[in-house]
């Protein structure tokens, strides 16, 4: 577990024939946090999912160092938008079917939901849980098995304050102990020196008219910025390596998602299907 | 990777046996239409005693389809199935699991009750015996043959509809040496242990078939 590296090179998406983002680039060392940002319909989830084996990247390579004969799928834990918990079982029983089906097991259920301020709720349905949480619940499932790299997509949506807090520390936890994360977030997450990625993809010129941004596959192309958390307002007017087009305001034909604010965090999925 | 097996068969069955779950369904629906079709007929004993074994295979077929679309679509709703991705033990494992567990909870129920439903349909104790043996062979190659259908349609919303016309065709040669075994247990020119071993072998192969086209239907999935 120590000494494991996950490397991204120039890693590119499509989904129905479009190029959601593509040159996107990163390496991951023990102890290092990643959080990535970008609109929805950016390609966030998406990322993530490639990196959890759900997607085929459509180029680009993902490197794992020194994980033996595991793969990438066998060294990570993935908390997406889908809680993965079946309604019919207890929080418990959820997640000692994971520390069974999962391998490497660590702490028993009961000290996980302990760790996430469940304790009270081991014995009933989670089909009476509420989203927030069931969300609890699924993060408690990080706990229950070692898995060095964690994806997480947007963990603290339906979370309380205090609730974010607590998984903050748990993460800074997992980092403190050699562990790394991959974060994809609309609300800070607030964890130290964390790398940040921000997806953003290009609008196509003006001449293709209003919503032309779902029509060619090579217009859709997106650019990365690296750098330690820049104010999301600073990044007007920021140049684009790739491009020396001047953005023009984002039109699109979905309303709700057209604004160019990083903030639409209503819990949508960054995924586009 | 034992394990991983045994927590996720383990996990199927709890969840078949908790509310909403598809433990007894099939067995109702079983019922219902080997209760159906002497009302269909009228009260031809005769008739009946002939035709039973093929009204019990076809009720079993339809019972072990009912639920089928629930196999991998449930976990797929509620991204379970990204979580079955990250084991160590491969997809085949999961999908042996998972068909086992659905096997367990739907066929051996079918088989167990036929001697029962044979009184409806006016068997002879010989041909109640048989239908138990061809039933308990012969159902796992259907679960085995429809996992791969419930694979292919786990992200299609009305996937159930699709999923019959897919397998049913597949599922024909184990109906016919099914219900030839059953009819040879109680006369005819052909031993039994012969359309028997057929329907054995057609098991066989489907759980090897089964499993691994499952298997690789959930892998391209998405």
């Amino acid at each position: 577990m120590q000494g494991l590296r996950l490397s991204v090179n120039n890693l590119a998406c499509e989904r129905g024939e479009r190029r959601i983002f593509e040159g996107v680039s990163f390496t991951l060392k023990p102890g290092e946090a990643l959080v990535i940002t970008g609109r929805n319909g950016a390609g966030k989830s998406s990322l993530l999912d490639i990196l959890a084996g759900r997607l085929h990247p459509a180029g680009g390579a993902i490197l794992l160092d020194d994980a033996g004969e595991r793969t990438l799928s066998e060294c990570l834990h993935y908390v997406g938008h889908r809680d993965a918990l079946k309604a019919a079982l207890t929080a418990e029983e959820n997640l000692t079917f994971a520390r069974d089906f999962l391998g490497n097991p660590a702490l028993k259920p009961r000290e996980a939901l302990d760790a996430v301020g469940l304790a009270h709720a081991a014995r009933l349905p989670v089909a009476y849980l509420s989203a927030g949480q069931r969300r609890r619940v699924a993060l408690a499932r990080l706990l229950v098995a070692h898995r060095p790299l964690w994806l997480l997509d947007e963990p603290t949506s339906a979370l309380d304050t205090a609730s974010q807090e607590t998984l903050r520390l748990i993460l800074e936890g997992h980092r403190d102990s050699g562990g790394m994360i991959a974060a994809s977030t609309h609300s800070p997450l607030f964890l130290k020196d964390a790398k940040e990625i921000r997806i953003e993809r290009l609008v196509p010129p003006p001449s293709a008219g209003e919503g032309g941004e779902r029509s060619e596959p090579g217009e859709g192309a997106s650019s990365i910025e690296h750098g330690p958390s820049p104010d999301p307002r600073s990044r007007e007017g920021h140049p684009l390596p790739n491009s020396s087009r001047v953005f023009p305001t984002w039109t699109s034909r979905k309303s709700g998602s057209g604004t160019p604010d990083p903030d639409g965090g209503e819990g949508k999925t960054g995924e586009v299907s | 990777m034992i394990r991983s097996f045994n927590a996720l068969l383990v996990r199927d069955l709890k969840l078949a046996a908790r509310v909403g779950g598809s433990g007894v369904m099939g067995l109702i629906f079983f019922l219902m239409i080997v209760t159906l079709i002497p009302f269909a007929l009228g009260p031809d004993l005769n008739l009946l005693a002939r035709i039973g074994p093929a009204i019990l295979w076809i009720a079993a077929l339809l019972a072990t389809l009912i639920g089928l679309d629930r196999l991998f679509q449930a976990d797929q709703e509620d991204g379970s199935l990204d979580l079955l991705r990250l084991s160590h033990a491969p997809m085949e494992i999961v999908v042996l699991a998972k068909v086992i567990a659905y096997w367990l909870v739907t066929g051996l129920p079918l088989a167990l009750a036929a001697p029962f439903l044979g009184f409806l349909v006016a068997l002879s104790p010989e041909a109640m015996l048989a239908m138990v043996a061809t039933l308990l062979v012969g159902t796992p190659a259907l679960t085995f043959i429809g996992a791969v259908g419930a694979a292919l349609t786990s992200s299609l919303r009305r996937g159930g509809l699709i999923l019959a016309i897919l397998v049913l065709p597949f599922m024909i040669p184990t109906l016919i040496f099914g219900v030839s075994a059953a009819n040879a247990a109680v006369g005819g020119t052909i031993p039994f242990m012969t359309p028997f071993l057929v329907l054995m072998a057609l098991s066989l192969i489907a759980a090897v078939v089964g499993t691994v086209g499952a298997a690789a239907a959930l892998r391209s999935g998405e």
